[in-house]
């Protein structure tokens, strides 16, 4: 009977809790869009923003953010994914990798801002990089390869030993296992890993703020050649990106329709990520179905 | 290399401090069907990762001793195990198709290994899922995942995975313990025509299996190999009281 009690008493304390945060998540969610939808516009979404009068928009912003995101992940994805398959199937079990593993912890736990000014002293100064999207993206990384080395590792992980044994003992050779048998079992952790690693990218502000700058400079969408400075694919021009607009409008924005501004610029970032993640689940399981034949 | 059996000689196996197979030497004709018995822990499942270097996944384990396949040291450091494994074939306990088509599961090896044309591999997968007796329930739905057959089908479908590749040997280990009974039979089945072809080693917990498959047996007990004889004669007339006792069922 007393088991029984205490039973129901869990249960409900269970499904409270669950409540709880689904309806935080919503009230959250449903607040930043009523406040921001009002304010969303074809306009809006495409023209400059304007410092001081009515009716600037969040256009390059949000094109920063999107390329930032991509520049990020081509730097991170391979890099990440390189060494969580070292860390999982190469790194024999002794005192270097227990070191390496406490680095990669270490860092996964550094404040953004550390990395900003790590950043800003490092890439924008030292190397010359100055405030770009480059320093940026690197910063990023710094602040991301954890996450991926650490989730690819757990994903390889996870693969059924036999799995591994079965491709071995057919005469597969280590690499072609990893790639061919253990990497497409693995996708769906390393793919959940990448839309994390990717949601902080376009949420990121303080690693941001000295390496990618605040500022963007006139941009000129018909010129598309990576070099020259007013092309937007420019990946040596400083960038601000549309959390880091958020934050400056926010704390120093003149112009009067600034919480505005705000409001729309924040909707447009959680769509944005909520979009994103749709898309990256749909190409994984697209992937996934594709390699593993399942249906 | 016109034998293909296996010789082993003096072999030892750690984990750690463990010695977990002790001294064992024994042959193993080609063309022929060996199941090696014991209670759990015996030693027999670790002796059998070591004839296609399976253990070698397991960092803590090592092993001393000579194993030959025809003419070749398999543990010889110039010995490539890639290739070696190649001519190895394995099965395992549990199934384990790769999560990939009925036809990939059977092509993937065969492909690698240096078949591209589409003509060729469409008569090795039907041909390797024939002698598995798996053609007739898997024609039709060659391109569907492995991972909706049954049990018993997806056991099979391993066992043609590995002929598909033309190994001299095959590796079994309990192949047919998480199968239902009807599975079981046809495993078996499959187990006695293949001898025709191959040196097949299979491990195995049940007597009868033993007894219905193989033509010699060998029993271990706490990693020691107690005794190495024909079938019938292990199974009717040991020379050894703890064979006798644990065939009969006195412990184990």
């Amino acid at each position: 009977m007393r088991a029984k009690t205490v039973d129901k008493i869990a249960t409900g304390v269970i499904i409270g809790v669950a409540a709880f945060i689904v309806l935080l998540l919503a009230g959250l969610l449903g607040f930043i869009l009523v406040r921001g939808l009002g304010h969303l516009s074809f306009d809006f979404l495409t023209s400059p923003p304007d410092s001081f009068r009515e009716g600037g928009g969040i256009g390059p912003q949000l094109f920063n953010s999107l390329f930032l995101l991509v520049l990020t992940m081509i730097i991170t994805i391979p890099l990440g994914i390189g060494a969580g398959i070292y860390m999982s199937e190469y790194a024999k079990a002794n005192k270097l990798t227990d070191f390496i593993r406490l680095v990669v912890e270490v860092l996964s736990s550094f404040p953004s801002i550390v990395v900003g000014l790590f950043g800003l002293l490092m890439l924008v100064n030292y190397f010359g990089l100055g405030f770009s999207l480059m320093a940026g993206a690197l910063a990023l990384t710094v602040f991301n390869l954890p996450l991926m080395v650490r989730i690819t590792e757990q994903g390889l992980k996870s693969v059924p030993r036999e799995q591994k044994e079965a491709a071995l003992a057919l005469g597969l050779t280590k690499w072609k296992t990893i790639s061919s048998i253990m990497l497409p079992i693995a996708l769906p952790i390393i793919l959940s890993g990448t839309i994390l690693a990717a949601g902080r990218v376009f949420g990121e502000a303080a690693a941001l703020l000295f390496t990618a700058g605040m500022s963007s400079p006139r941009l000129d969408f018909s010129e598309w050649n990576p070099l020259n400075p007013v092309s937007p694919l420019n990946p040596f021009r400083p960038a601000e990106t549309l959390a880091v607009h958020i934050w400056k409008i926010n704390s120093e924005g003149l112009a009067p329709d600034a919480p505005e501004i705000a409001a729309g610029a924040s909707a447009v970032l959680v769509i944005t990520v909520l979009l994103f993640n749709l898309l990256a689940r749909w190409l994984g399981r697209f992937m996934h179905r594709k390699f593993t034949a399942t249906k | 290399m016109a034998d293909k059996g296996i010789s082993v000689k003096d072999l030892s196996v750690y984990y750690g401090d463990h010695k977990a197979v002790k001294n064992v030497t024994i042959d193993f004709n080609n063309k022929d069907v060996t199941a090696l018995i014991g209670p759990s822990g015996c030693g027999k499942s670790t002796f059998l990762r070591t004839l296609n270097r399976m253990n070698d996944l397991i960092p803590s384990a090592r092993m001393t001793g000579e194993i030959w396949i025809g003419d070749e040291d398999i543990n010889h450091p110039k010995t490539d195990v890639v290739l070696l494994r190649r001519r190895i074939g394995m099965v395992w306990q549990r199934p384990n198709p790769f999560h990939k088509s009925i036809y990939e599961n059977i092509a993937f090896g065969p492909r690698y290994h240096g078949i591209t044309k589409k003509s060729e591999l469409d008569d090795l997968v039907e041909e390797s899922l024939r002698k598995a007796a798996l053609w007739e329930e898997t024609k039709d739905r060659l391109h569907t995942s492995a991972l909706k057959l049954s049990g018993g089908q997806q056991q099979r479908l391993c066992i043609a995975r590995s002929i598909a590749v033309k190994p001299d040997i095959i590796l079994m280990d309990e192949p047919a313990s998480a199968l239902d009974p009807v599975s079981t039979s046809k495993v078996e089945e499959l187990i006695s025509e293949l001898k025709e072809d191959y040196c097949i080693v299979i491990v195995t917990h049940n007597m009868h299996q033993a007894a219905r498959v193989s033509s010699k047996t060998a029993f271990f007990l706490s990693g020691e190999l107690i005794e190495y004889d024909n079938t019938e004669t292990m199974f009717t007339n040991p020379s050894k009281k703890e064979t006798s006792d644990y065939i009969s069922g006195r412990f184990g």
